[in-house]
C-alpha cells in the first residue's frame, strides 16, 4: 500500500518531464545520417533511401514524408530538398524488416526507394 | 478552374470536369489498368485461394514505365548489384509485387468509377453544366485520386523519357507537329490536377 501512495509531487514532477520531453517532439525517427557509425549494433543500420526522380512533383514528395512517417512540414520538406538537390536523402532507419515495410510503402506512393544497411 | 481541385467544406475536392476532360483521364486510367496487369482473381474454375500463395515475379518488369511503377528494393542508381543484393531484390518483389499491382489497379479503376458516376455528359450532364460535370471525392477517393494521377505521370513521363527536371521546359516548348504534343500536353495537365489535389489535402 505504500508504494500506492508514493510521494505524489514525484509522480508530478516526473509527468512533466515527460511532457516537457514529449511535447515539442515532431514524431521523429532517429536519423542515421548522424553518426551511425559508432553503434555496433547489428540489428539497427538498415536506411530507406528515397531517390531523386524526374516526375515526381516536389510536393507530392513532401505530402509522402508528411503523411506516412508523420513528419512535420519542416522535416518533409527538408527530406524532399534534399531528395532534389542531393539525388537521394535517408528518410528512415531501422531494422531490416521496417525499412522494407517503409520501402514497400513507398513504392505504393511512387516514390522510388531502397534499403540499404548502413555501413 | 477547369481541371483543378478546390477543398470541399469537410473534406473531400471538387474539380469542374469538361467532356474531353473526362474522356481523356477515362482513356489514360483505363491504359494504366492495361499497363499493369489483370488481377490476382484466379481464373474460371480455379481455386481462388490458389491465388493467395502465388509467388510474385522475381525480376523487374522489361517494360521501362513498369519498371519505374515497381523499382527494386534493393540496389540504388548508382550501385552495381552484386549477387546478395540481386537475391534480395527478387525476394522482396516476390513477396510484394503483387500486391502494389492491386492496389495501383484499384487505385485507377476508383479514378475510372467517379467518372463513370458522373453519368453521360455532354446536353443532359449533372451539376447543370451544359458540357461537363463537376468531380466530387471523399477524402478516401481523393487519396486514391491522388495515386492514380501519380502513377499516370511516372507511367508517361516514362514513355516521354523525361531525364531531369529541366526538360518538363523543353517539352513545354515542342512544336505542335511533334507527335509527342499530345502526350506532353496530357502530362502537363495531370500535372496542374495533382498539384491543386496535394493542395486540397494539406490545406
Amino acid at each position: 500500500m505504500d508504494t500506492v501512495s508514493a510521494d505524489p509531487s514525484a509522480t508530478i514532477a516526473l509527468r512533466s518531464t515527460r511532457c516537457a520531453l514529449s511535447a515539442p517532439v515532431e514524431i521523429e525517427r532517429p536519423e542515421s545520417s548522424e553518426a551511425p557509425a559508432e553503434v555496433p549494433d547489428p540489428d539497427v543500420p538498415w536506411v530507406t533511401v528515397v531517390h531523386n526522380d524526374p516526375v515526381n512533383l516536389m510536393s507530392y514528395v513532401a505530402y509522402v514524408f508528411e503523411t506516412y512517417f508523420g513528419y512535420s512540414k519542416g522535416k518533409a520538406r527538408q527530406l524532399m530538398l534534399d531528395v532534389h538537390h542531393k539525388g537521394r536523402a535517408v528518410v528512415s532507419s531501422g531494422t531490416r524488416e521496417e525499412m522494407e515495410r517503409d520501402v514497400q510503402a513507398m513504392h505504393g506512393y511512387g516514390l522510388w526507394a531502397t534499403l540499404t544497411q548502413d555501413r | 478552374m477547369a481541371g483543378h481541385f478546390e477543398p470541399l467544406p469537410g473534406g473531400g475536392a471538387a474539380a469542374p470536369l469538361d467532356e474531353v476532360e473526362i474522356s481523356i483521364l477515362r482513356s489514360l486510367a483505363v491504359q494504366l489498368m492495361e499497363l499493369i496487369g489483370p488481377g490476382e482473381e484466379a481464373p474460371e474454375g480455379e481455386d481462388p485461394l490458389a491465388a493467395l500463395f502465388t509467388d510474385g515475379p522475381s525480376e523487374p518488369p522489361s517494360d521501362p514505365a513498369l519498371a519505374r511503377l515497381f523499382p527494386n528494393a534493393y540496389g540504388g542508381p548508382d550501385e552495381v548489384p552484386d549477387d546478395a543484393t540481386h537475391a534480395a531484390a527478387a525476394e522482396f518483389r516476390r513477396y510484394t509485387e503483387n500486391d502494389l499491382r492491386a492496389r495501383k489497379r484499384e487505385d485507377a479503376l476508383a479514378v475510372v468509377r467517379a467518372l463513370d458516376a458522373l453519368g453521360p455528359v455532354g446536353g443532359s450532364g449533372g451539376e447543370g453544366a451544359v458540357d461537363g460535370a463537376v468531380l466530387r471525392l471523399k477524402p478516401d477517393e481523393s487519396r486514391q485520386w491522388l495515386g492514380a494521377l501519380n502513377d499516370l505521370r511516372l507511367a508517361i513521363g516514362t514513355r516521354l523519357e523525361v531525364t531531369d527536371e529541366d526538360e518538363s521546359g523543353e517539352l513545354l516548348r515542342l512544336p505542335d507537329s511533334d507527335p509527342r504534343k499530345p502526350m506532353v500536353m496530357a502530362y502537363l495537365w495531370l500535372g496542374g490536377l495533382q498539384e491543386s489535389l496535394i493542395e486540397t489535402l494539406t490545406a
